[in-house]
């Protein structure tokens, strides 16, 4: 029966694959909740539980695809290929709209703005420093920096290795936890307290799922502002990073 | 129907990704210039006009949800395909990428929110949980 079983999930990848982030996901909502008291988010532990299988993956059978190379999971390199995440990716964007981005005003404006290319500097400069001198890779890590989701569609849009994709990842998700555990602490002196300022703060981070548990501890009311206009932060992101960006690294790390 | 909005959402897609590969070959680089962008574009642009029409029906949104729903999902399953063994030994400049840039836009935030602080208009917003997963 067991070799029936393993035959049917190896020749179902995608299935088995569903099957698999569908269990990883409940158990990283769980740590989330009884470890945590929700403070890090589950989607976080997560992403970080991702990255830790590839890591098996990798050192179990010396390969480049992480977890992939193991033929049981081999699925998950098609529902976390290019195809499935872009359609994702730019299914988020439904629900935003420009009248409410007008409607929020010039300093929401502003924020996204100065918010991705604050975090997209910081990044590349952290990512230089560390002696990665190509603009492809840095251009990857900064854009990952911004967020998780922007550092990966760089990644593939620039033809980036795996690795500076997986460390794009790592950067988006160090920021995420950042966001979490600081903003219910940093909240009085941010003056987070009113949906304006939320809009401010989501515009500035990004970060969705770092606002979503930052400002869940800090006032569940002002969720939906801060999330807004993280998602306005994602396509933005998506927009420039592989664009204006990678041009302006072009001109400053010539190939 | 659903598939009506998995079909919409289909579409902005692949002509997004399409600009950016015709932009890419127009600007002479051997990439993607900003095609998801330019889909989420397309995606915000028709269902903003479709829902002005009343076109846009509950069971047609629900077509374009579920995508968003399980995008998280979904990057945990491209994290697992990464080569990470190799990503360790950047793992450092990882770090500090992800810090630096969220230290210096926390910092910014009571200055930028000061801008145009006389008309603190703000979008009205449904107020309910995030659907799970949506994070």
């Amino acid at each position: 029966m067991m070799e029936f079983l393993a035959k049917t999930f190896e020749a179902n990848g995608l299935l088995t694959a569903f099957f698999i982030v569908g269990v990883l996901m409940w158990f990283s909502y769980w740590i989330s909740n009884t470890l945590t008291g929700g403070r890090l988010h589950g989607s976080a532990i997560a992403v970080f539980g991702g990255l830790v299988l590839a890591y098996v993956g990798g050192v179990m059978t010396g390969g480049k695809n992480g977890i992939t190379d193991i033929p049981f999971f081999a699925g998950l390199g098609l529902m976390g290929g290019a195809m499935f995440r872009d359609f994702a990716i730019v299914a988020t964007a439904f629900g935003a709209s420009f009248e409410d981005l007008k409607r929020s005003g010039f300093s929401v404006m502003v924020s996204l703005a100065l918010g991705i290319t604050l975090s997209f500097v910081g990044g590349v400069g952290a990512a230089y420093a560390f002696g990665y001198h190509d603009a492809v890779t840095l251009c990857t890590i900064g854009a990952g920096a911004a967020t998780y989701i922007v550092g990966p569609v760089t990644g593939t849009a620039l033809g980036a290795s795996s690795e500076a994709i997986a460390l794009s990842i790592a950067a988006g998700l160090v920021k995420a936890i950042v966001v979490m555990i600081a903003t219910p602490h940093l909240a009085k002196r941010l003056g987070l307290d009113n949906p304006h300022t939320a809009m401010v703060y989501g515009a500035m981070m990004g970060t969705h799922s770092g606002i979503a548990a930052g400002l869940q501890a800090t006032d569940p009311k002002l969720m939906p502002y801060g999330l807004m206009a993280a998602a306005f932060y994602t396509g933005l992101g998506c927009l420039v990073c592989p664009s204006l960006f990678y041009f302006i690294l072009l001109k400053l790390f010539p190939v | 129907m659903m598939i009506y909005g998995t079909a919409l959402l289909a579409i902005c897609t692949l002509i997004g990704i399409s600009i950016g590969e015709a932009l890419g070959s127009l600007l002479g680089v051997r990439a993607n210039v900003g095609g998801v962008g330019f889909a989420m574009l397309l995606l915000i642009l028709s269902t903003t006009w479709l829902i002005k029409k009343g076109r846009l029906k509950p069971l047609t949104a629900e077509g374009i949800q579920f995508w968003s729903g399980i995008y998280i999902p979904i990057v945990v399953a491209m994290s697992a395909k990464q080569n990470v063994v190799v990503a360790m030994k950047g793992g450092p400049a990882a770090i500090f990428a992800g810090v630096v840039g969220v230290a210096i836009s926390f910092a910014m935030i009571p200055y930028v929110n000061r801008i145009g602080q006389s008309k603190k208009s703000v979008p009205k917003v449904r107020q309910e949980e995030p659907r799970s997963g949506v994070s």
